[in-house]
């Protein structure tokens, strides 16, 4: 992405900036919410309640935040290579296939600490796969990644929609899903975990996969900051044309780090399916593959920036849902457009409110440098 | 004959309607990307107008306001696209995909404040929409064979919006290959600083060319909501933004390529309907799914360079920085 001129303190750069842009997101979603007659004020307090003040809102909201965390990593390693993989739908949908035909193989018979671990890593195998033919043309033929990777997601629909459909279905059944799995392929909740805080995360999905979540951030900072290869790929990113001149393979790295990101897009559909609904169906990814791209940009591709993202869109789908249940002017769509507004100010305005910012914070003496 | 009749008849009428929307919106893209703009947010620019056009004729009871309201919303999106991509250099492919997401959520959230139908807007009585037209001469050709039926059940018979699109396929080409404001336009998807070095102010070029697909893509959404239906329904342009897209890139960035490939997908759309359920001789039931992946698949094999080559403008996605 587009290197940022004129020098400004790194907190002004990673965290007035972004908080700017997000409040400004937010205030012109709160105008909407005025203008359709209901009171922003009303709406953010059944968010924030909606989403923070039970156990079980809290549980959802990390719950929706652990897949973020891995739809955003996805989107954020691409980023770090210079790459836009707008693919996360369709990587997370195919990654889905992966791990429920591990735990369709296993669950009646093995424990689900040797099932997942397997779904996990067929998952992973499955997102990859998924954006392997998208990275190949990238390198070896130049075809724009972003086209591509639209393309595989609804590829990737029309397959599972066949697969569902035709082959994966339980006899009998009327709608397209797989069987239910059984307790050797589901994952344990984390409710022991708050009770003792006296939280009663009650009926909430979240699960171990939150920790796998974690520890996928803490590998991919390893990964892009503290490895060779993660330099390799931020040379490309930050300048293809050097990269080439030092000697770095561009076909390479490009296919390497899509098939990494497309598997973390992959790992998603652990969460979902063995964590929450215990079976494959169709349109289970439900948009997360694309929160991942706001995530990635509010958390400005840092492992820690996207984990403090991730949370932040749990809260807004958690909230979210209770505010349409309770506002009867407000529905769900309201977080798409949230969403939608945070992608356009954190994103694409990324830089609106720099120049003023430069204007303010810029060391004095300093040459304040223009865009060249 | 009896199949002429029963299957080709029909497919061919409905691959032209569903060709369409498509038409309407891949040449929007064409305008934005052929300024070296790209554009994802096509789908959004639709869906807007969409809302728009329903909205303004449930309110006024005309079809032409809808038309009117659909191109204002539509031109006022590209706008804010060229805003974020042209004036704030922002990454274009972001605001694309924010205005997808804008459109979606937003149509939904005031077409439910506003008609607490869930998004729906009301249904719209016929002289309130774009109905079809019978041509001329309908009934002395019919009996003619072959030509006969292929003009008063193919030709004829469609609203005054798919005639449009039929004639801004050409209209464009003009534009774009006989007129200055085109050269310029090609010109700056290329090479924008030779534009700049020439006195030309890329900008507004460059914004002139997101305004055409602001009206284009007005004329789209206003298809869907009160031409094809009667009323608009959340998330009605299901994707045909892409479709478009792919269709863009497909007829490798030309006008009457444009034209060919939204044919084509719009053929396979209409087939895929047919087929819902049938057996074909020889290869059996082929799934609904394999024709719908196929615009898809066909766009990916075309991108890797195995059905020729497809090669965008060279400026395509850089924002354009004036040398100081």
């Amino acid at each position: 992405m587009s290197a940022p001129f004129g020098q400004l303190p790194r907190w002004v750069d990673y965290g007035l900036l972004p908080f700017i842009n997000l409040v400004v997101a937010f205030l012109v979603s709160g105008l909407v919410v005025l203008f359709i007659g209901a009171s922003p004020l009303e709406a953010i307090n059944y968010m924030v309640t909606g989403a923070l003040g039970s156990g079980e809102g809290l549980g959802f909201t990390l719950y929706y935040a652990t897949s973020f965390i891995f739809t955003g990593l996805s989107v954020a390693v691409a980023f770090h290579c210079g790459l836009f993989n707008i693919g996360g739908e369709g990587q997370v949908y195919v990654g889905g296939l992966g791990v429920a035909l591990v735990a369709l193989a296993l669950d009646r018979i093995m424990p689900w600490y040797v099932t997942a671990p397997l779904a996990a890593a067929a998952g992973f195998a499955f997102g990859a796969a998924w954006a392997l033919v998208p990275a190949w043309l990238q390198a070896k033929r130049g075809s724009h990644i972003v086209i591509t990777t639209i393309m595989f997601n609804f590829i990737a629909a029309s397959l599972m929609v066949y697969l569902l459909v035709n082959v994966m279905k339980q006899p009998g059944s009327m709608s397209p899903q797989t069987r239910l799995f059984e307790s050797g392929a589901l994952l344990p909740r984390l409710g022991f975990l708050f009770s003792p805080l006296g939280l009663d995360l009650g009926t909430a999905p979240l699960n171990v996969s939150f920790f796998l979540a974690l520890a996928s951030g803490f590998l991919v900072w390893v990964l892009v900051w503290r490895t060779r290869f993660g330099y390799e790929i931020r040379t490309i990113g930050a300048n293809p044309t050097a990269a080439a001149y030092a000697g770095i393979r561009y076909g390479r790295t490009v296919v390497i780090t899509m098939l990494i990101s497309g598997g973390l897009a992959g790992l998603m559909a652990l969460n979902v399916l063995l964590g929450d609904h215990g079976k494959l169906q169709i349109e289970f990814p439900s948009g997360a593959g694309f929160v991942g791209i706001a995530v990635a940009l509010m958390g400005r591709s840092h492992p820690v920036g996207i984990v403090l993202a991730a949370i932040l869109f749990g809260i807004l789908y958690q909230g979210g849902a209770e505010l349409a249940f309770w506002v009867p002017n407000i529905t769900r769509e309201m977080i798409v457009l949230i969403q939608g507004l945070v992608i356009l100010f954190a994103g694409a305005l990324e830089y609106m409110f720099r120049p003023a910012l430069v204007r303010l914070f810029a060391p004095r003496g300093a040459a304040v440098l223009r865009p060249a | 004959m009896d199949l002429f009749d029963t299957l080709l008849i029909p497919v061919l009428a409905s691959t032209l309607r569903l060709s369409v929307p498509l038409i309407f919106t891949a040449l929007a893209g064409l305008y934005a990307e052929r300024s070296g703009v790209f554009d994802i947010g096509l789908e959004g620019k639709m869906l807007f107008g969409a809302f728009a056009a329903a909205t303004a004729a449930a309110y006024t009871g005309s079809a032409w306001a809808g038309l009117g309201a659909a191109i204002l919303t539509s031109v006022l999106i590209s706008l804010l696209h060229g805003f974020a991509s042209i004036t704030q250099r922002g990454n274009q492919i972001i605001s694309g995909v924010a205005i997808n997401f804008i459109a979606s959520g937003l149509t939904v959230l005031l077409g439910n404040a506003w008609f607490g139908q869930g998004g729906r807007t009301p249904q719209l009585p016929n002289t309130a929409r774009f109905t079809e037209i019978t041509l001329p001469f309908v009934d002395q050709i019919r009996p003619i064979p072959v030509i006969g039926p292929i003009y008063a059940s193919v030709i004829s018979g469609h609203n005054l919006l798919v005639y449009l699109a039929l004639l801004a396929v050409p209209f464009t080409w003009w534009v774009l290959f006989r007129t200055r404001f085109g050269l310029r336009l090609r010109a700056v998807g290329e090479n924008p600083g030779a534009v700049d070095t020439a006195g030309v102010s890329v900008a507004w070029l460059r914004y002139r060319a997101l305004i055409c697909g602001g009206i284009l893509g007005g004329f789209a959404g206003t298809y869907l909501s009160i031409a094809q239906s009667a009323a608009f329904i959340r998330e009605m342009s299901a994707g045909k933004g892409y479709i478009a897209l792919a269709a863009l890139v497909f007829a490798k960035w030309k006008p009457v390529n444009v034209l060919g490939a939204c044919l084509l997908f719009g053929l396979l759309d209409a087939v895929s309907i047919q087929m819902q359920g049938k057996r074909l001789p020889v290869i059996g039931e082929v799934p609904v799914q394999f024709i719908q992946a196929l615009p898809y698949v066909l766009t990916v094999i075309l991108l890797a360079g195995f059905i020729g080559k497809a090669i965008p403008p060279k400026a395509g996605g850089v924002p354009y920085v004036k040398e100081r």
